[in-house]
């Protein structure tokens, strides 16, 4: 029994730290935040492997699995990394590979980090307002809102029928706007489809929900990244500012805002590589699993966000120091593919209590 | 990632199963110390090995070697059943391992086997008045009068102190060393003249714990365990025993579906309360974080059976956010069921044997027991997160 890493996922984890560490600075996160491209970024990335990661070999992939994607998600919170891996590594190979069809050429453009796929599942989830998707044969009319990267080639979208479909972003009568958000870390757009010719990609319920699955463990690891990294800000800066003539790290009112978010956090790490493997060796456990780590998460990074900036004082307020990029990418990631109350109500639903 | 124990634990497993399908009629719903149904149960659990399971024979424990998984699954299996795992106690789960690690020959032949079969029942004799969270500046003194220690002072809190044969004890032996080294660690009997016993009455209105008070009580010279002045050292060897004890994720499993039950079968305004969304949504999130404090204790497992796996601090915080997390669940179980749930003793609307309000209570005493959650935090911040300690306080008129 080992509950942690192999020798090889230690070593994965390294390389993209390094890499995130000496490519991505907070500096290079704010040229993407003004306008700038995440393409550099992508492609540094698409070097060592990442964007195939959980593509099968026979089809130009590594082939690994969910922990793997989650250990690179953490990297990337961590980082506050501006990439696609969420959309194209993650959700649209695994739909593309549990949908039964031949997406071979595809996959292995998405290997190669060559295309992008976006996601536009916020009508199979969470309808808001007048926003919803129709499907007339293959083509559709409507509105997808917040769909996630702003540079895609081609859109993985859900009908509120779980019905998925691939969308072509040049098709005729497909109009993308971009949505300003708070968080600066990624770009999100509203996708309008005036009669769209689409793909579908599937219309079995259960391949919409193992996607979203694997998507709200991504986004909490991505969290739990995240908000490690704000505890850490938090504890150097506490250790190196004096008030009082003395670090406020030695205030036990600090320090104890310190260990509440280090002891709500550290369990976290363990739902996450929990909910990673469950999805792919332990399937009566792994929706249930990814409702309550996507949740749960979420109010952990929310608590984190919130207790750091209070550690740095005014420091945290500012946009010289940049900790709201964390601090905004927690709160993306709690509102995208479910917010908590919703998901737990998936929750209770998955085990007979509605 | 590796979560299977493998084939000759699943075979395991199934014994422990097997075991308490069998037998589990015999055991006593709450643990009466000293009633007979509980001490026949204890034997018979040491002689299956699903207590005591790694003390040797010669001591009276089942003499198996070490396995943390074998002790995990009898934990997860006893909790699942709901069906009572033997004593616990301060003198099992913390004299005993003391005494195996520094006791001497004839203190672990004298105390160990008639400990963990409950016909000698401890009391810890660790806090005073003006000694809580700062333990060491206790002032409870132990002199030494020919062959003897004689004992004057007071400690509090100390649980079951009316029934206990015998007490473990923290006495200043050296008041001139440094607080932490002038300090050791006796055994003494509790019909020893000299001994006041006073109940301290608590919240849930039970008398568990108890003042105690020492008059010249004379203490053969041999009854300490580890050398003059290292008592400090021998009651931290423990403390870890004690700690991780608080907060198993097990038994809080347990209560969490205990609770799902309640909530099926109760109603308000007709509706099973499960049917109420802010209900229901209190309920996810307390399933959440105990789902979460599992998972972390499958990753403390794990580092304990994986050398090279380190655990960061995962240990760390299972007391701080173990006790809090059964104070919420349990704080939940009393708001579902409105004033039905302020229902204590004998009442014939009390549910679940009133444990509501009892549990909600004794946690929140967990919470400020063995190491208050603020001094969790002072050791999760020094020790986990390597912040500087508090600077002392110099006190006037020089020192």
């Amino acid at each position: 029994m080992k509950f942690g890493f192999s020798e090889e996922q230690v070593l994965l984890q390294d390389n993209v730290n390094r890499y995130l560490r000496d490519n991505v600075p907070l500096d290079r996160v704010r040229t993407f935040a003004d306008g700038g491209t995440d393409t550099d970024i992508w492609q540094g990335l698409a070097d060592m492997g990442i964007p195939a990661l959980l593509i099968p070999e026979d089809q130009g992939g590594i082939g690994l699995d969910a922990l793997d994607a989650a250990i690179v998600a953490e990297s990337l919170g961590y980082h506050v990394t501006p990439t696609p891996f969420l959309g194209s590594t993650v959700m649209a190979p695994t739909a593309l590979c549990l949908s039964g069809g031949d997406h071979s050429e595809l996959l292995e453009a998405l290997a190669t980090g060559n295309k992008r796929v976006g996601i536009a599942f916020g009508e199979a989830i969470a309808r808001r307002n007048s926003a919803s998707v129709t499907v007339t044969n293959t083509t559709l009319t409507g509105t997808s809102l917040f769909a996630f990267d702003a540079d895609a080639d081609f859109y993985l979208v859900a009908d509120p029928n779980k019905h998925l479909f691939l969308v072509d972003t040049n098709a005729k009568g497909l109009q993308r706007r971009h949505l300003t958000t708070v968080d600066k870390t990624r770009r999100t757009v509203e996708l309008s489809y005036d009669a769209v010719a689409a793909q579908c990609i599937s219309e079995d319920p259960s391949v919409f929900e193992a996607t979203l699955d694997i998507g709200r463990v991504i986004l909490a690891a991505d969290t739990l990244g995240a908000a490690q990294n704000m505890l850490d800000q938090a504890v150097a800066y506490a250790k190196q500012r004096e008030q009082f003539g003395r670090p406020i790290a030695s205030f036990q009112a600090v320090k104890h805002m310190c260990a509440e978010m280090a002891a709500s956090l550290e369990p976290c790490r363990s739902m996450v590589w929990y909910a990673a493997h469950a999805l792919a060796n332990l399937p009566q456990e792994a929706r249930l699993t990814a409702c309550h780590t996507k949740a749960h998460l979420a109010e952990v990074g929310k608590f984190v966000a919130k207790t750091s900036t209070e550690v740095h004082g005014g420091m945290g307020f500012t946009d010289l120091l940049g900790l709201h990029y964390w601090f905004k990418r927690c709160g993306s990631n709690r509102q995208w593919l479910g917010a908590p109350e919703l998901v737990r109500e998936e929750a209770a639903a998955l085990q007979g209590l509605t | 990632m590796d979560l299977e124990f493998g084939p000759e634990y699943e075979d395991f497993r199934q014994e422990v199963k097997d075991f308490l399908r069998k037998h589990g009629e015999k055991s006593p719903g709450s643990a009466a110390l000293r009633s007979n149904k509980t001490i026949s149960w204890q034997k018979l659990l040491i002689e299956n090995g699903y207590t005591a399971r790694t003390i040797p024979q010669e001591y009276g424990g089942y003499g198996a070697q070490p396995d943390l998984i074998q002790s995990r699954i009898i934990a997860e299996e006893f909790a699942n059943s709901r069906i009572n795992p033997g004593l616990g106690g301060q003198g099992i789960s913390m004299l005993v391992p003391t005494l195996l690690e520094l006791g001497t020959q004839a203190q672990k032949a004298q105390f160990i086997r008639p400990t963990i079969e409950g016909e000698m029942v401890w009391c810890q004799g660790y806090s005073e008045p003006g000694a809580g969270s700062d333990l060491a500046s206790l002032t409870t003194s132990a002199v030494l009068d020919g062959d003897n220690w004689v004992v004057n002072g007071q400690k509090i809190w100390t649980s079951t102190a009316q029934l206990a044969d015998w007490i473990f004890c923290l006495v200043r032996t050296e008041p001139d060393a440094p607080k932490h080294r002038g300090i050791s660690f006796l055994l003494f009997d509790m019909k020893t003249p000299g001994i006041e016993i006073r109940p301290l009455v608590d919240m849930t209105l039970a008398a568990n714990f108890n003042e105690t008070f020492f008059t010249d009580v004379r203490v053969p010279k041999h009854q300490i365990v580890g050398q003059r002045g290292e008592g400090w050292q021998v009651a931290n060897a423990i403390l870890g025993h004690e700690r991780d004890s608080l907060g198993n994720p097990n038994i809080t499993l347990a209560r969490l579906n205990t609770l799902i039950d309640l909530m099926k079968t109760e109603t308000v305004n007709g509706e099973p309360l499960i049917d109420n969304p802010i209900y229901r949504d209190r309920l996810m999130k307390i399933q959440g974080r105990v789902m979460a404090m599992r998972f972390n204790e499958l990753r403390v497992l794990s580092s304990q059976l994986n050398k090279d796996q380190d655990p960061g601090i995962a240990r760390m915080i299972v007391k701080l956010q173990g006790t809090e997390l059964r104070h919420d669940l349990e704080g939940l179980g009393i708001d579902i069921m409105g004033e039905v749930g302020l229902c204590y003793g004998d009442n014939p609307h009390t549910r679940t044997g009133g444990s509501w309000q009892t549990q909600y209570m004794f946690f929140l005493g967990l919470i400020i027991g063995g190491g208050t959650s603020q001094i969790q935090k002072n050791i999760i911040s020094e020790r986990g997160l390597d912040m500087p300690r508090e600077p002392k306080v110099i006190k006037k008129g020089g020192q």
